[in-house]
């Protein structure tokens, strides 16, 4: 399980949540994330190694490139935090038994 | 949502929900098919990815997940099955999101007809003292609300970041 507490610490610095921001649409090497922003390329690894941590984060190697982006755990996580477990468990049952019976009328 | 709560119990978490299903519809859902909405990208145990829930269909049948390497983490067992109207699991996951068997916290699912295609679902995850010291930080977890005023602090100060 992800800690939520993790997750709101790790967004807690406004360096990582600009580093957040920006793998929000598409993933991006250090290299890109850096670019225009005025740290400097070892302190983004550092940033992202904690929104790694967090559950934020996660990196995949392509070729000789490592790509980082957007990992749902961490949101999944972040979202049952606010809601609770069993409320959003409950919800997520809910969809899929009325999902069922709707295609159980049709039939 | 139609979730509802009720207060008192220090050792108990309740929650109830209304669906547009049949009840056993809402029963098959949740036991036969509760694999395919059980929210396992965030909820599990295991080290791997998760790919499956499942509940045996019979008292003693284990209630478990299957990661995507095959291997299976146990979370409890089935104390009583009762289709469609009740059904009640063993939650043996501890305060660490380990199994221990020895936990035995119940959760009890009713499914309750309230009209043809109406099921009202009441959910209690119950005998959370067994939890020991971590008991309030546990019901905290699966009962309540987050700090929604840290949250959207934060949401806000994510929104202004992404207009820059």
């Amino acid at each position: 399980m992800i800690n939520a507490e993790k997750i709101l610490d790790a967004l807690g610095d406004p360096t990582r949540r600009l580093i957040f921001n920006r793998l929000r649409h598409r993933t991006r090497s250090v290299r890109e994330i850096a670019e225009g922003m005025k740290v400097s390329r070892p302190a983004v690894s550092q940033h992202l190694k904690v929104l790694k941590g967090a559950g934020l984060v996660m990196v995949q190697a392509v070729g000789t490139r490592r790509l980082y982006g957007i990992d749902m755990r961490g949101i999944g996580a972040l979202r049952s935090w606010l809601d609770g477990f069993w409320d959003e468990t409950l919800i997520a049952f809910k969809k899929a038994a009325e999902r069922e019976a709707a295609k159980e009328r049709k039939r | 949502m139609n979730e509802q709560r009720w207060g008192g119990d220090v050792n108990s978490v309740r929650k109830a929900i209304s669906l547009n299903a049949p009840q056993d519809v809402a029963w098959r859902v949740f036991t036969e098919k509760i694999g395919t909405w059980w929210p396992l990208a965030s909820y599990k145990i295991g080290k791997v990815n998760a790919v499956a829930a499942v509940i045996e269909p019979r008292v003693g049948g284990r209630w478990y997940e299957r990661g995507e390497d095959g291997s299976t983490c146990d979370w409890g067992s089935v104390l009583a099955w009762e289709p469609p109207s009740r059904l009640l699991l063993s939650w043996d996951i501890n305060a660490d999101w380990q199994y221990d068997p020895a936990l035995k916290t119940e959760l009890e699912i009713r499914f309750i007809a309230e009209g043809k295609h109406l099921t009202r679902v009441e959910l209690e995850h119950r005998k959370l003292d067994r939890y020991g010291t971590r008991r309030d930080e546990m019901r905290e977890i699966f009962d309540k609300t987050g700090d929604w005023g840290r949250l959207l602090s934060l949401f806000a100060r994510l929104a202004e970041g992404a207009s820059t």
